[in-house]
C-alpha cells in the first residue's frame, strides 16, 4: 500500500513505541524463542506427543500485532500457536502443561499443541484444519458489529490459508458486511513443504485483498516495530470504521513444518536457511533498542538468565501437574443447558 | 391451539424466539430479502431488520463458520441450509468447529448454535438434491441431531434448539413443509432427546423419524384394518436417542422394523438395531428388519425414483415378515 503522508494531527501515529514498549516485546519475543527452545526438547523426550508445529523466527509477527491490542479484543490463530498464546498472557505454565497433556493446561489437556485455549484473554483458539478458523474469525467480526462495540479479532494465519475456499469465502463477508477483522498472513514462504510460488498463482499475496476491495499491505515480519506500525493502522480502521485489513507480513520458520521435518534439506536449503536467519526477529529488535541505548550486553545476558529461570518453572510446573482425571474424558462434549 | 403448516409452526419458533432473546439471529441463503426459499423466514426480515435476518453469498462453509464464530463469543446463530445437501460443502464447520470447540477448549467455549434446513428426497431432484445426512451427523459426538415430524414437534424441537447451549441440527423436509396439525399459540417446548409413541399397539413396533413418520401411520392405518395393531415409535431426536421409549415398545410388542428414509449401512436402523438387540434380547421374537432407500442414488425418472424410496408396501411387508404372516 502506498505510504500515507503525514497524518493529520487528530490521527494517532500508527504503531508509535516508547522504551518500555521495545523492552516489553523484547521480553515477550524472547520468552516465546526460550520456551520453544524447550518444546522441542521435551519433544525430543517424550513429553510433548502428537505434532508440534514451532514458531521459532516468526516471532515478530504476533508479538506486534498483539501488543496493540485490547483486552478486550479477540486472537483466533492457526495450529502454529504457542508464540501467539504468550504474546497474549497466557501463561508459560499453562503453556507448557497444556503441551504435556496435563490438568492445569490451558485447555485442560483437551487440546493439546494445536488447540490451545483461553477465555481469560479472548484467545479463541489453535485450529488445526487449514483455513477452517478463517470464517470464525470473520463470525467474531459479525457478532462484534452485532453488539455495536468497537472491539477487533486478529486472525493469524499462515500463507497456505490463502489457496483455500474457507479464506476467500470469509474475506468476502468481511468486507461486503465492513467487519472489524484483521487478517494478518504470516507469509513463511513455505505451506508444509510447498513453496508459495508452487501453490500461489500470484506471489505478492496482500494483492488477493484486492479481489475484496479489502485495504491491504505488505510488511517486514522480522521488523517488530514494522509489523506494529501497519497493525496499528488496521486496527484503527477496523475499530473507527469496522473496516477490515489484509496484511502479508513476510516472515521465515527457522525450524521444520513440524518437529517430524527436517529443518533443511528437501524443499529449502540450507544456504537459504542461514540467510533468512541474519534477520533474527531479536536480533533485529535488539539492535533497534541498542541504537537507543536501551539494552546492552549485560542487560541481554541478563533477561536471558530471567525467561529462561521462568520456562525452567514452567517445565517444572507442567512435569508435577497430575494427568487429566480419567472422567474428565466424558466431560465437556456437551454443556448442561442453562437457559 | 391452531392447525398450521409445518412451516409456519418453524416460522412460528423462530419469531417467537428472536423476540425473546435478542442474541438470536438467522443467517443463511435467501432467508431475508426473498422470504426463504421456502418461506420458512417469511416477515422476519421486516420484523427484525438486516442485521437479525442476514442474506449471504453462497457460501457454506463461509457463513456456517460465521455461525460458529458469533457463537463462541455468545451469540445464538440459526444457520439456514438451503438443503442439507448443500451444508456438505460446510461439514468442516459443523463437524471440525462446531462440535468440537467445547471439547478441543477444555470446556472454555460452548456453541448455542442451531444448524437447520430440509432433508432428504422430495420428488425428482435426482442423486444430489435427494439425501437423507442424518447418520452422517449423528455419528459425531458434540452434535444433538433432530428430526421432528409434525407441526407440532417442529415448534417445540426448534425452540428447544434455539435455547439448548450446544451445537443442534435440525433436519427438516421439504415434503413436510406443507403438512398441517394442531400447534399451541404460545410457547411451550418439545425436550431434545425424548422419542414419541406416536401411535399405540401390541403385535409389532415401528421405529422411524421424519418424514417416515407420516409413512409409518399410514402403514399402521393399513394394517389395522387386518387387525394388526402396530405400535409407531417416533424417534424425534436421533442424538442422543431415547433407547428406553424404544425398548419399552418391543418389549410389549416383542417384535419391530425400523423405517428410514437414508440408505442401509451404517444407517439411523442400524444403530437403533443395536440398541434393541442389546436391551431386549430375551424379548424379541424375530429378528428385526429394516426398510430404507436402495442403496443406489436418487434416480430421476418417476417410477425408478419410486422404487429408490422406502414406502408403504415395503414397510408392510417387513412387518408381517417379523410377525411370520404370509407376504401378499
Amino acid at each position: 500500500m502506498a505510504k500515507k503522508k503525514t497524518p493529520p494531527r487528530s490521527e494517532p501515529s500508527f504503531g508509535e513505541t516508547d522504551a518500555p514498549t521495545r523492552a516489553s516485546l523484547l521480553h515477550s519475543m524472547l520468552l516465546q524463542r526460550r520456551f520453544e527452545e524447550r518444546c522441542a526438547e521435551a519433544y525430543a523426550l517424550g513429553r510433548i506427543g502428537g505434532f508440534c508445529h514451532l514458531y521459532i523466527g516468526q516471532e515478530a509477527c504476533g508479538t506486534g500485532a498483539i501488543s496493540l491490542l485490547r483486552d478486550d479484543d479477540y486472537v483466533i490463530t492457526t495450529y502454529r500457536d504457542h508464540g501467539q498464546a504468550l504474546a497474549r498472557g497466557l501463561t508459560p505454565r499453562a503453556v507448557m502443561s497444556e503441551l504435556f497433556g496435563r490438568s492445569d493446561g490451558c485447555s485442560r489437556g483437551k487440546g493439546g499443541s494445536m488447540h490451545l485455549f483461553d477465555r481469560n484473554t479472548n484467545f479463541l483458539g489453535g485450529h488445526g484444519i487449514v483455513g477452517g478458523h478463517v470464517p470464525i474469525a470473520t463470525g467474531v467480526g459479525f457478532a462484534i458489529k452485532y453488539r455495536g462495540t468497537d472491539q477487533v479479532i486478529l486472525c493469524f494465519m499462515g500463507e497456505s490459508v490463502v489457496n483455500t475456499g474457507a479464506f476467500h469465502e470469509a474475506l468476502n463477508m468481511a468486507a461486503l458486511w465492513k467487519l472489524p477483522v484483521v487478517y494478518i498472513i504470516e507469509n513463511n514462504r513455505y505451506g508444509m513443504g510447498t513453496a508459495l510460488e508452487r501453490a500461489s498463482a500470484i506471489h505478492d499475496i496482500y494483492q488477493r485483498g484486492a479481489a475484496y476491495d479489502m485495504p491491504r499491505a505488505q510488511v517486514d515480519g522480522q521488523d517488530v516495530l514494522m509489523v506494529r506500525a501497519a497493525v496499528a493502522e488496521a486496527i484503527h480502521r477496523a475499530r473507527t470504521q469496522s473496516i477490515p485489513t489484509l496484511l502479508e507480513v513476510r516472515t521465515y520458520r527457522f525450524m521444520g513444518h513440524s518437529m517430524s521435518d527436517a529443518v533443511s534439506g528437501t524443499y529449502r536449503t540450507k544456504q537459504e536457511l542461514e540467510e533468512y536467519m541474519k534477520r533474527d526477529p531479536i536480533h533485529v529488535l535488539r539492535a533497534h533498542m541498542e541504537e537507543r541505548g536501551e539494552i546492552d550486553d549485560a542487560g541481554m545476558t541478563a533477561l536471558d538468565e530471567e525467561i529462561k529461570a521462568v520456562v525452567q518453572d514452567a517445565w517444572d510446573f507442567a512435569e508435577a501437574s497430575p494427568e487429566p482425571a480419567l472422567e474428565s474424558l466424558w466431560e465437556d462434549v456437551m454443556v448442561e443447558t442453562t437457559t | 391451539m391452531s392447525v398450521i403448516t409445518y412451516r409456519d409452526a418453524l416460522n412460528q419458533a423462530l419469531r417467537e424466539e428472536m423476540q425473546r432473546d435478542d442474541r438470536v439471529f438467522l443467517m443463511g441463503e435467501e432467508v431475508a430479502v426473498y422470504q426463504g426459499a421456502y418461506k420458512v423466514s417469511k416477515g422476519l426480515l421486516q420484523e427484525f431488520g438486516e442485521m437479525r435476518v442476514v442474506d449471504t453469498p453462497i457460501t457454506e462453509l463461509g457463513f456456517a463458520g460465521v455461525g460458529v464464530g458469533a457463537a463462541m463469543v455468545g451469540l445464538r446463530p440459526v444457520i439456514e441450509f438451503m438443503t442439507w445437501n448443500f451444508a456438505l460443502l460446510a461439514i468442516d464447520q459443523v463437524v471440525n468447529a462446531a462440535a468440537k470447540m467445547l471439547y478441543m477448549s477444555g470446556g472454555q467455549y460452548p456453541m448455542p448454535m442451531v444448524f437447520r434446513g430440509p432433508n432428504g428426497a422430495a420428488l425428482q431432484l435426482a442423486a444430489q438434491h435427494s439425501q437423507a445426512w442424518e447418520s452422517w451427523l449423528a455419528h459425531i459426538p458434540g452434535l444433538k441431531v433432530i428430526t421432528p415430524a409434525t407441526p407440532y414437534d417442529a415448534k417445540g424441537m426448534l425452540k428447544a434448539a434455539i435455547r439448548d447451549d450446544n451445537p443442534v441440527v435440525v433436519l427438516e423436509g421439504e415434503m413436510l413443509y406443507n403438512t398441517k396439525g394442531e400447534v399451541p399459540d404460545g410457547d411451550y417446548i418439545v425436550p431434545i432427546g425424548k422419542a414419541e409413541v406416536k401411535r399405540e399397539g401390541e403385535h409389532c413396533t415401528l421405529v422411524a423419524h421424519g418424514k417416515t413418520v407420516l409413512m409409518a401411520l399410514q402403514v399402521a392405518d393399513a394394517l389395522e384394518k387386518e387387525g394388526i395393531r402396530v405400535e409407531v415409535v417416533d424417534l424425534r431426536t436421533i442424538r442422543p436417542m431415547d433407547v428406553e421409549t424404544i425398548a419399552a415398545s418391543v418389549r410389549k410388542t416383542n417384535r419391530a422394523v425400523v423405517l428410514e428414509e437414508g440408505w442401509e449401512v451404517c444407517g439411523v436402523g442400524a444403530q437403533v438395531v443395536d440398541y434393541v438387540q442389546r436391551h431386549c434380547f430375551d424379548h424379541l421374537d424375530a429378528p428385526i428388519l429394516r426398510v430404507h432407500q436402495e442403496d443406489v442414488p436418487m434416480p430421476y425418472a418417476k417410477n425408478l425414483e419410486r422404487t429408490a424410496k422406502p414406502d408403504v408396501a415395503k414397510t408392510i411387508a417387513a412387518i408381517r415378515q417379523v410377525m411370520y404372516l404370509p407376504t401378499a
